[in-house]
């Protein structure tokens, strides 16, 4: 048998907001021993509903298996795998180069090659905000390597599929509305209202 | 629970008429038609306790252990299909409940779990007898909750009610604050959701299995637990088209026993027939079953020759295990139906013949032992009977012997292979159908781990569980292993120094018992075991040294399976060599020497 391929796979998950739904996800993938690359969560246009975009390095069977696997957990509202449909993504990094009276200049200019902003000066170390893709992000990294990277920090990447919802496949959002996702989130809403308006009693 | 702690709210200062989520919890039970609950109390679960004297119509089950609650109300989810319900309180309670809420999960079973736990500002300071206990089930549930807040209390018994029930069925836990059951609820009281539909499998799917089935020279159907209550669709579908079938462990009674397309067990300790039906086919169609190692042996070598077509309602089995040719996503029971309408009465005459020959290989146990025993016990059943059974040989023994007419009359563990499963099974089934005989084949060792339910026995009078321990002092199923594949090096599992004495220990109970040694011995002690009005234990005492066979060794292919035990063969070959001519062998197997 040959050796199944393994690749980076983009998924976003539309889950509840509720506790222990970020290990709900991460168990998941732990218990088969698959490493979940990055993962970058926030919230949504929809009040109760956070976003979650993973890249897991594996196969394509690894990746189906993991994500029958996340539909059938209660919390999961949607999944969107990115790697049927054409898709923007980003990251963002902070990076940290250390600078010498010599280097300062050179250093400023390949950052403004890649667009990035300077979001803190310091004497010996400038400090760049780049946004980008993968592999924009990783050259400006090695572009900034011979220079002595002291810090680096990534978000890990976001994505969201192109075009308007309405051009999607409907394997994405069955039948190409934008709002398919309310039957789900019906009640979440008044639920998350209620507990607002209860004192704590203890 | 020891100290009385200054902050913690008391329960005394209610009114007995005031609604707490304690009594909410209890309404919205008897609103869903739960009618008894297993458990066992302890500090942060009191207040629903004390609420239940107000809620006389449901039956609370006080059992000694927490797990055997679990087990109690897994047994009666198994037997009627219907949601079990166990009770415990936080920490050492809640995490008692673990291995049956792993059992279930395993098994599909739905079941409810409710724990108490600290109040809501104790959680997370390590407060006396506190335990994560959603933190500890995350894996083992379909879903679990703490319920923060009383007004969303019995919404959330009657959603995980409904998730527990829903789909492929398993447990659900409700973790509730001491304080949130004593707080004052003023809301409506939910009535039961509506059973969500499940999805009818796609018509092109139901074509591509019938295309297959119609060009099929060698097909076979194998179902598993998720068809027992399509049991009916499933056995006019393999009749309709002369269809050879093989029940799982999970599966046995989808599909009656006496059928003569009946084809007996797969896997490890499956039938030679059944095993070598799954290598030679050429269309296997599983029905509600996820293709477990025990039933696959060596996944390279499983179903070789065979396009597989897999009905399956939850989408993640299909293709885990084995590669799926035909996958039919959807209720078991509408694709057997859909699958019948397009019958052609199969004509395979060589297939018929070739599965013939291979089911005359079944041996039945003709001298004194485990299978023996096991035998005359499972005989002696009516196809209403509850067949229970621990994990062990005895268990794989009784799979093998018994023949089950009708689904839902076998409960064992079959997932998560849990020993001390057997008997409060069969306590929980019996309690749900007080006018059903149901028997628990256990072996020494298992019943050891849940012995103390005998007192649940004598709490309720329950008469209709009846008991019998096949006893061969040792951990039989890994002495077997250690037989063979660990050079006869025995080591701990031999129990026949230290096993109590059965009889009194049932007696203690006030429970009758009876014990048979010999195969002379064994019918007049069934019959008095089962004659008894009360709940009875047997005790059959056989050789230590009994093999349960066929097997197919761990990480063999069926086809590679060991059809008969190496160790009678030699004994007969050498009876054969000692007895005159003319005259035939008489079973007088000794029974072998002691560990």
């Amino acid at each position: 048998m040959t050796e199944p391929i393994s690749y980076d796979q983009l998924l976003s998950i539309l889950v509840r907001d509720e506790p222990r739904v970020l290990t709900r996800i991460t168990a998941l993938f732990g218990r088969r021993g698959y490493n979940i690359k990055s993962l970058s969560v926030g919230n949504t246009e929809h009040p109760g509903v956070s976003r979650m975009t993973i890249v897991v390095h594996g196969d394509r069977g690894v990746v189906e298996q993991a994500i029958r696997q996340l539909e059938k957990l209660h919390d999961v509202v949607k999944i969107i795998d990115h790697s049927l449909e054409k898709y923007v993504d980003r990251e963002l990094v902070l990076v940290k180069v250390a600078i010498t009276p010599e280097s300062r200049v050179e250093v400023r200019q390949i950052a403004e090659d890649f667009r990035s902003r300077i979001v803190d000066v310091g004497r010996h170390a400038l400090t760049f905000e780049v946004t980008g893709d993968e592999g924009k992000l990783t050259a400006f990294i090695e572009q900034m390597r011979p220079f002595g990277i002291l810090e680096t920090m990534r978000t890990g990447r976001i994505a969201l599929t192109r075009g308007s919802n309405a051009d999607i496949a409907s394997h994405i959002y069955h039948g190409g509305e934008s709002d398919t996702l309310r039957p789900a989130l019906e009640g979440l809403e008044a639920r998350e209202e209620r507990a607002r308006g209860v004192p704590n009693l203890f | 629970m020891g100290q009385a702690d200054g902050q913690e709210p008391s329960g005394q200062e209610l009114s007995r008429g005031e609604m707490t989520g304690a009594k909410a919890l209890w309404a919205t039970l008897a609103n869903h038609g739960i009618t008894t609950v297993f458990g066992y109390p302890g500090g942060a679960i009191m207040p629903v306790y004390d609420a239940l004297t107000f809620y006389p119509e449901v039956r609370h089950v006080l059992t000694r252990h927490e797990q055997g609650a679990a087990h109690a109300a897994e047994g009666w989810a198994k037997a009627t299909g219907e949601i079990g319900v166990c009770l415990a309180t936080s920490g050492p309670g809640a995490t008692n409940l673990v291995t049956g809420l792993a059992d279930a999960m395993m098994d599909s079973v739905p079941l409810l779990a409710i724990t108490g736990n600290v109040a809501r500002h104790l959680m997370g300071t390590d407060a006396f007898q506190e335990a994560d206990i959603t933190g500890i089930t995350l894996p083992i549930t379909k879903h679990n909750y703490v319920v923060r807040d009383v007004e969303e209390l019995p919404q959330i018994i009657a959603e995980a009610i409904r998730i527990a029930r829903a789909g492929r069925p398993g447990p659900v836990l409700v973790d509730i604050p001491k304080d949130v059951q004593l707080a004052a609820y003023a809301g409506a009281i939910p009535s039961p959701h509506a059973r969500p539909e499940i999805p009818a499998p796609s018509d092109e799917s139901i074509e591509r299995a019938l295309e297959l089935l119609r060009s099929a020279k060698k097909p076979v159907i194998m179902a598993g637990g998720g068809s027992l209550d399509a049991a009916a669709e499933i056995t006019a579908l393999a009749r309709a088209w002369d269809i050879p079938v093989i029940t799982t462990l999970m599966g046995l009674g989808a599909f009656p026993a006496s059928d003569p397309l009946w084809l007996g067990m797969p896997g490890m300790h499956g039938s030679v027939a059944a095993n070598r039906a799954i290598s030679e086919a050429d269309v296997l169609m599983g029905i509600g079953l996820r293709f477990d190692d025990r039933v696959t042996g060596r996944v390279g070598g499983f179903a070789p020759n065979a396009s597989i077509i897999h009905i399956e309602l939850d989408a993640a089995e299909i293709g885990k295990i084995i590669r799926t040719h035909v996958p039919v996503r959807g209720d078991a029971k509408v694709a057997a139906v859909k699958l019948t309408e397009g019958a052609l009465k199969g004509v395979w005459p060589d297939w018929t013949a070739q599965l013939q020959e291979w089911k005359d290989r079944n041996e039945t146990p003709d001298h004194w032992g485990a299978g023996y025993a096991v035998k005359a016990v499972v005989d002696r059943l009516t196809p209403d009977d509850i067949l229970s059974s621990d994990v062990g040989q005895h268990q794989m023994l009784a799979a093998q012997l018994a023949r089950f007419e009708k689904p839902r009359r076998w409960l064992n563990s079959g997932g998560l292979g849990t020993m001390g499963f057997g008997f409060p099974a069969a306590i929980g089934a019996g309690m749900a159908e007080p006018g059903v005989r149901s028997v628990v084949i256990a072996g020494d060792g298992g019943f050891q781990m849940t012995a103390q339910e005998l007192a649940t026995l004598k709490m309720y009078d329950i008469r209709n569980v009846k008991i019998c321990i096949i006893n061969n002092s040792f951990l039989g199923m890994v002495r077997q292993w250690q037989e063979m594949f660990h050079g006869k090096r025995y080591s701990e599992v031999w129990l026949g120094d230290s096993n109590p004495d059965f009889l009194k220990l049932a007696d203690a109970y006030d429970v009758p018992g009876y014990r048979a040694s010999s195969a002379e011995e064994l019918p007049g002690a069934i019959d008095a075991w089962l004659a008894d009005p009360k709940s009875a234990l047997l005790e059959v005492v056989v050789p230590h040294e009994h093999g349960v066979f066929p097997m197919v060794p761990a990480g063999a292919a069926l086809y590679e399976m060991i059809e008969s035990d190496p160790r009678r063969a030699a004994e007969l070959k050498a009876q054969l060599a000692d007895a005159p001519m003319n005259e035939a062998p008489t079973s007088t197997a000794a029974e072998v020497n002691d560990a």
